[in-house]
């Protein structure tokens, strides 16, 4: 089976609360250096048959019409290597 | 014959009892709605109201839009079917493209539950038409997801063409865009806001005034006169 790894961000002129507290947190953490966090989502979908161009079509869809709101959030598709048949993961 | 308004319940939704409530407070009918359900038993209005349908999961309102009885409501909404989304109802409305804009985290992270102070900028919609345009209401608002937000063009659009329906006053509870507490589409049909008026209907309960009640009036005296 074939994976696709759809990410979705907040627009960069989108305010990221969530994003702005974990950078906060990390000096008292200990880590220095660290200007700025961006808080997203990673979907990972395991794709039965082949990944043709009509399948990423259709995933390119799902992904704009319903893992994104593309009011407030960018999208970006990518085909994962194959996972080998019996791979435990 | 009064009219018939629509409550819909989704896996997860909180207010619709309330909402129930208040409709026949005002002096309607309330018929459930079930979110498996395509039918809407011929109700003249709908009302979507607060919670956490589908537990909030993927983005607040992102799932329920998807439900057999959104197919109907976005299909008759876009006919002029009155309908009204009260917090995370207001979210499926922007989910839907109902209603423009976007809802988000509170710029502070915390959830809010407070008495709060808004304008209606409008009485020139279905929901809104027994209040004064000016006039400062107070309703209960509780949310974590309250952040509006739209690009400036959208924003601008919606200023010039009168559909900021109410504005956040003394205090901006989550850091909506512009102060914008709710918004119309075009034919002032669709409404959507965060505050809960359906808690504000009696003396008793709420923030101890009616300012809420406006809301379910508005909308029996426009379809009855109809």
């Amino acid at each position: 089976m074939a994976r696709v790894v759809v990410d979705v961000m907040l627009k960069p002129e989108i305010l990221d609360p969530q994003g702005q507290a974990v950078q906060r947190a990390l000096p008292r953490l200990g880590y220095q250096g660290i200007a700025d966090v961006r808080q997203g989502k990673r979907f990972e979908l395991e794709v039965e048959g082949p990944v043709d161009e009509a399948a990423l079509a259709r995933i390119h869809e799902l992904a704009e019409t319903f893992l994104a709101n593309t009011v407030i959030e960018d999208f970006v598709v990518k085909v994962e290597e194959s996972v080998a048949a019996g791979e435990s993961k | 014959m009064t009219a018939r308004i629509g409550v819909v319940t989704f896996p997860g939704t909180l207010d619709d009892r309330d909402t129930q409530r208040a409709v026949r407070v005002a002096g309607a009918e309330a018929v459930p709605l079930w979110h498996r359900d395509k039918d809407l038993k011929q109700v003249d209005a709908v009302v979507l109201p607060g919670g956490f349908s589908y537990g909030d999961y993927l983005r607040a309102g992102a799932i329920s839009r998807f439900s057999p009885v959104m197919e109907t409501i976005i299909e008759q909404a876009k006919g002029g079917m009155p309908v009204l989304g009260i917090c995370n109802g207001f979210q499926v409305l922007t989910e839907t493209h109902l209603l423009p804009g976007a809802m988000l985290r509170n710029n502070h992270l915390h959830f809010v539950c407070r008495d709060q102070k808004l304008r209606v900028e409008t009485d020139n919609t279905a929901w809104t038409a027994d209040y004064s345009a000016g006039q400062e209401i107070s309703v209960p608002l509780k949310n974590i997801d309250g952040r509006y937000v739209a690009d400036e063009r959208t924003l601008d659009m919606l200023e010039a063409e009168g559909r900021v329906a109410f504005r956040y006053l003394d205090v901006n509870p989550n850091g909506s865009l512009r102060d914008i507490a709710g918004i119309s589409n075009a034919a002032g049909n669709v409404v959507g806001l965060m505050p809960h008026p359906e808690h504000a209907v009696e003396p008793l309960v709420g923030t101890g005034r009616t300012d809420g009640l406006g809301f379910f009036t508005s909308i029996l005296k426009k379809l009855v006169n109809a």
